[in-house]
């Protein structure tokens, strides 16, 4: 007669997964990593020289090292920024003299479209606060997203972020339309080192 | 009239536990696909600032770290208050930040090399000076796509 293999006793099972459990809580991160995606600009020629750019076209913002603001010459304040800067970039036609130039141009999906010859350059010190960097970065991209946004949702009846997820060929019309014109002049040192 | 049985001596049979491992297992799968492998230990410390304005890293393989702040309290006896620079495990000088680049661009298979991202995860109180100097090591290093590290916030209107 054959004699039946006793079970083997499941019990322990669960402990040796708890163990597993236990071992990847502590070895793993869940945070999801995101954060404010910026191109570099490539690293400059010193024999070119740079592009002329009319000034009406330039909107500058300087942060000095005591995190302060200075938004085209005068005292800025990081609450209107963004109003500010949307106002700049938003195409003005026809020609008005207090806003930069903007140029016809042919885009797919759109057609005809005065696009804004507007960039913001930025620049900051070597004491201002990474804090205070990010918030400006910030506010910039908000402008830039808000204004993508009133295109998108006049041309194809949706915000940004949903055409970006329905349709990306419309999508980057919309990009084309109103591109991310932010510039980081080179560094400089103004305001002194703390 | 319904009769009800009284058979004292009974017990309850125990519960079985013979379902506890899948649960368990079930959880551990959950952490498993839910997680990442912590890839470096931290010697700066580091609070990110806030933004709304920000796009996931879709692609970890694609990403390199550079970490910026003040060292972590048991290691400022010996490094100092200063904000300094982390590379993988250790504390690292700007000009190590050219090799670093290259090294992780290798580790990347060459047709998805263009897509390569760094990822700055700065401290909110360091000071842009080193991080100047880390994005000027970039530009000469050819690694134009970065990130600034952020904790996302929900939009506010002002």
């Amino acid at each position: 007669m054959i004699r039946e293999t006793p079970e083997i006793s499941a019990g322990s099972m669960a402990d040796i997964a708890f163990l597993l459990l236990i071992f990847f809580l502590v070895t793993t991160t869940m945070d999801v990593d995101s954060g404010i995606v910026r191109k570099l600009p490539p690293p400059i020629d010193e024999s070119v020289p740079p592009p002329p750019v009319n000034k009406r076209n330039i909107y500058t913002v300087l942060i000095n090292s005591g995190d302060m603001l200075l938004v085209n010459g005068k005292i800025g304040n990081l609450a209107y920024l963004r109003k500010d800067v949307k106002e700049f970039l938003r195409p003005h036609f026809p020609n008005n003299p207090n806003f930069p130039e903007t140029k016809p141009e042919e885009i797919d999906f759109i057609g005809t479209y005065n696009k804004s010859k507007g960039i913001v350059s930025m620049q900051n010190d070597r004491g201002t606060s990474y804090k205070t960097y990010i918030h400006v970065q910030n506010e910039l991209a908000a402008a830039v997203r808000e204004l993508r946004d009133e295109l998108s949702k006049q041309y194809f009846g949706m915000d940004f972020k949903a055409l970006l997820e329905t349709d990306e060929e419309k999508a980057k019309a919309v990009q084309e339309a109103i591109p991310m014109s932010i510039s980081e002049a080179e560094p400089v040192n103004f305001g002194g080192e703390q | 009239m319904a009769k009800f049985r009284k058979d004292g001596g009974k017990k309850l049979p125990a519960v079985s536990t013979a379902s506890l491992p899948d649960i368990i297992f079930m959880l551990l799968f959950f952490f498993m696909v839910a997680t990442v492998m912590r890839e470096v230990t931290l010697v700066v410390s580091i609070t990110a600032p806030e933004a709304a304005e920000v796009q996931k890293l879709e692609d970890k393989s694609l990403v390199s770290f550079i970490y910026i702040g003040k060292p972590t309290k048991a290691l400022r006896a010996k490094w100092g208050e200063a904000d300094r620079i982390q590379l993988n495990d250790a504390f690292a000088e700007v000009s190590q930040i050219g090799d670093f680049v290259s090294l992780e661009v290798e580790q990347i298979a060459e047709y998805k090399r263009k897509r390569h991202i760094v990822s700055m995860k700065v401290d909110q109180d360091a000071k842009m000076g080193l991080v100047t100097d880390v994005k000027q090591e970039l530009r000469k290093a050819n690694a134009l796509k970065i990130n600034y590290s952020t904790r996302k916030i929900v939009a506010a209107a002002n």
